[in-house]
């Protein structure tokens, strides 16, 4: 131990001027059929039949840089925390180091071998038996057979499956999956673990002993842990190191109590215009049928909100298909993306392709106690059960409440984030 | 993107993995596709299960489809359009060529979508992407084993009952016909597989394609009865599953039209197919889920 902390640390992941460019607009229909139907059009000077609603034409060929010149190094016995704001590439790094995808340019050397869960239970069937998955699992991320058969009984037993190894894995409960896809992964004989909020999953309990696997992965085993998460307590817990990545570049590379101060910091209350024809969806079918093409906060300088005011929004938005009916709610979170809560999904009506539509909504943060957050705009068709995304952007819409109330108390953090109104006295 | 340790491309000596931008045309990692051997098996050993758990007749199948294909065609092709079967029993020649055939279509049809139906474990884990066309190949391959059992079974019958047929000393050159048709469909299934990538129609037309790849085969048919029909005899020598058939039937019944130079051509043509399919496939797994 005494030679691993004297000693010059030994670099296990170098990371150099590494970028990745992603085309924005349209990459291809998806079809020969869609191809050549925009062919035909294009052909004629028709309007491209497959072109996504509200894009501007001018945009297509332009790129996004998810990953801007990062450079990093990650040593031996670490445990490294990446955190951002969406979009800020986390996810982006990762794929490139898990090797899913390539980068655009620069260069990642490692030293060792790297299991990556960016996902528990990738590749599991419901089909085959827990024993059976365990294999599976274990060959998908590069275990030969004898090393699982080495590693089965630790595996079922931090699984706390053992009674069902041999049942299909489609009997299980959906927290009995995720603990034993979690138990292979983390008795994976590797030299790094990658890590993507993977603990988000299962019940306290279980979370405390995977964070305490892989304390122990970093610490005992001398192995190294990087770490994504948007939960700064499991960051807290776990990380020695973590890395601030904001629009494709490292801001801050260093104490993890700092690196969350400067995280908080990224969420901006002063952007009071939002235009989201260009920015990400959050899912693949998201912003075709309808997209949003701005979010304001009306009357405002900055998205500073006493809790006695409200917020006045208006949105603009498109659609490419007539809708009978569309509904919108908002997912409010804490600006450390603690969930707080959504709004009861509400009608914005129906709508005609063409023209452009304006929605205008009031939002009351009475409830909401001091402090920053954000919210994504959700906007579906149908009903909240059966629900059909049609748009969801990556933007996160930052405002803050301030109290003027001085009948309450200071904001203590450990109060959550709602303030409920005062009990009623029952008269007698 | 990556190199191994002994590759002469590592800067420093110590790093096992280099990821880099996408480099090269054959950029395949044969020793780590080596490694992951017990993965390959794993996924044959899922195709069986997912194959004899969600169907109805379950392993069944595997028999009953050929069986019954044979008895259609003979009685499609052989009672009704006449077709001549080079004077061996027409249910033995129909079972024979559909058999090596449905080995290759399976070959096709399995591969051709790797990437659309697997694009889900892509995106969250690495391994050799290679993985899945040769685990699907490999499972064509046990079927086939099986289909083959069965043809034995009605060839011994056959032969019992006094039939026209007799094994040629062609029998010696059946591992290298099964293996030049496993590779065959390997390659043109991940061509296929890495424009699917940009066109998901395509893995639609590919059944079709497959099946009218089969009438331009001898199959239902012996090239013989071609002899006066230069177009459509010139049209099924350039199909590279010709010969392979022909010399299936020539091995087991006896009867089949092989020339040297048609088998040279369908070897070829393997090789060529198989070397473009390892190089869209190795250009197309890198970035693939960018596009997805």
């Amino acid at each position: 131990m005494a030679e691993k902390t004297q000693a010059a640390p030994i670099p296990m992941i170098e990371v150099e001027g590494l970028k990745k460019q992603y085309k924005l607009g349209q990459i291809g229909g998806g079809t020969l059929t869609h191809d050549l139907q925009s062919w035909w059009a294009r052909l004629r000077g028709k309007e491209d039949p497959n072109t996504i609603v509200g894009t501007d034409t001018r945009l297509f060929g332009q790129t996004f840089m998810a990953l801007n010149g990062v450079d990093m190094t990650v040593y031996k016995g670490e445990a490294l925390g990446i955190i951002g704001r969406n979009g800020a590439g986390k996810s982006t790094l990762l794929k490139i180091l898990s090797r899913i995808t390539a980068p655009t340019a620069g260069e990642i050397r490692i030293r060792g071998r790297v299991a990556s869960m960016l996902e528990v239970g990738t590749g599991f069937n419901n089909e085959m038996t827990g024993r059976e998955n365990i294999y599976m699992n274990g060959a998908i991320l590069g275990m030969t057979k004898a090393e699982v058969d080495q590693k089965l009984a630790q595996i079922i037993e931090f699984s706390e499956c053992g009674d069902f190894i041999d049942t299909p894995v489609k009997r299980y409960s959906s927290g009995m999956f995720v603990k034993l896809a979690f138990a292979v992964a983390a008795h994976l004989d590797s030299d790094i673990l990658v890590m993507d909020e993977v603990l988000a999953v299962g019940d306290m309990k279980f979370q405390q002993k995977c964070l305490g696997k892989m304390s122990d992965v970093a610490n005992q085993d001398g192995r190294t842990v990087l770490y994504v998460s948007h939960n700064m307590s499991t960051i807290r817990q776990l990380c020695t190191r973590c890395v601030v990545l904001d629009k494709g570049r490292v801001l801050y590379d260093g104490e993890v109590e700092k690196a969350i101060a400067i995280y908080m910091n990224t969420t901006d209350v002063n952007l009071v215009h939002y235009d989201l024809a260009e920015v990400p969806r959050m899912n693949q079918s998201a912003g075709k049928r309808l997209r949003l093409q701005t979010l304001d906060f009306i009357g405002k300088e900055s998205s500073v909100f006493a809790d006695t005011e409200k917020l006045h929004i208006r949105i603009t938005w498109r659609v490419s298909e007539p809708f009978a009916g569309i509904h919108m709610k908002m997912n409010l979170h804490a600006r450390d993306s603690t969930p707080v809560g959504i709004t009861h999904p509400v009608d914005i009506g129906a709508a005609q392709p063409g023209s452009l539509y304006t929605t205008d909504f009031v939002f009351d943060p009475a409830l909401l106690g001091e402090g920053q957050y954000f919210f994504y705009l959700d906007i579906f068709d149908g009903s909240l059960a059966q629900a059909v995304c049609l748009d969801k952007p990556v933007s996160e819409f930052a405002f803050e409440v301030t109290s003027g109330d001085l009948s309450m108390p200071e904001w203590a953090s450990g109060w959550g984030r709602i303030h409920f109104p005062p009990v009623t006295l029952l008269e007698g | 993107m990556a190199q191994h340790a002994n590759s002469n491309q590592s800067p420093t000596p110590g790093w096992t993995t280099i990821i880099r931008p996408k480099t090269g045309w054959f950029d395949i990692d044969l020793e780590e596709l080596w490694r992951y051997r017990d993965l390959v098996a794993m996924f044959v050993k899922r195709n069986f299960t997912v194959l004899y758990k969600q169907t109805i007749l379950g392993p069944a199948r595997i028999l009953l489809n050929p069986l019954l294909t044979t008895v259609i065609f003979n009685i499609v092709f052989g009672n009704i359009a006449g077709i001549s079967t080079d004077g061996v029993p027409a249910f033995l020649f129909y079972m024979a060529g559909n058999t090596v055939w449905t080995f290759f279509a399976n070959c096709i049809n399995n591969t051709a979508n790797t990437f659309v139906a697997n694009s889900q474990v892509f995106g969250k884990v690495y391994f050799p992407r290679l993985t899945m066309p040769l685990s699907q190949v490999l499972t064509s391959f046990l079927n086939f084993a099986i289909q083959c059992a069965m043809f034995v079974v009605f060839w011994v019958y056959f032969a019992l009952t006094g039939a026209e047929i007799h094994l040629t000393l062609w029998v010696l050159y059946l591992p290298v016909l099964v293996l030049q048709t496993m590779l065959l469909g390997l390659g043109v299934g991940i061509v296929v597989s890495s424009l699917t990538t940009k066109y998901r129609d395509l893995a639609i037309a590919v059944g079709f394609g497959v099946q009218l790849w089969m009438y331009a085969s001898p199959v239902v048919y012996p090239l013989s009865t071609l002899g006066n029909q230069p177009v459509l005899r010139t049209v099924v020598s350039l199909n590279p599953m010709t010969a392979p058939l022909e010399v299936f039937r020539l091995a087991t019944l006896g009867t089949g039209t092989v020339s040297l130079g048609g088998l040279a051509y369908s070897l070829v043509f393997t090789l060529v197919a198989l070397v473009l399919g390892v190089v869209l496939f190795s250009r197309v797994e890198k970035t693939f889920m960018d596009t997805v």
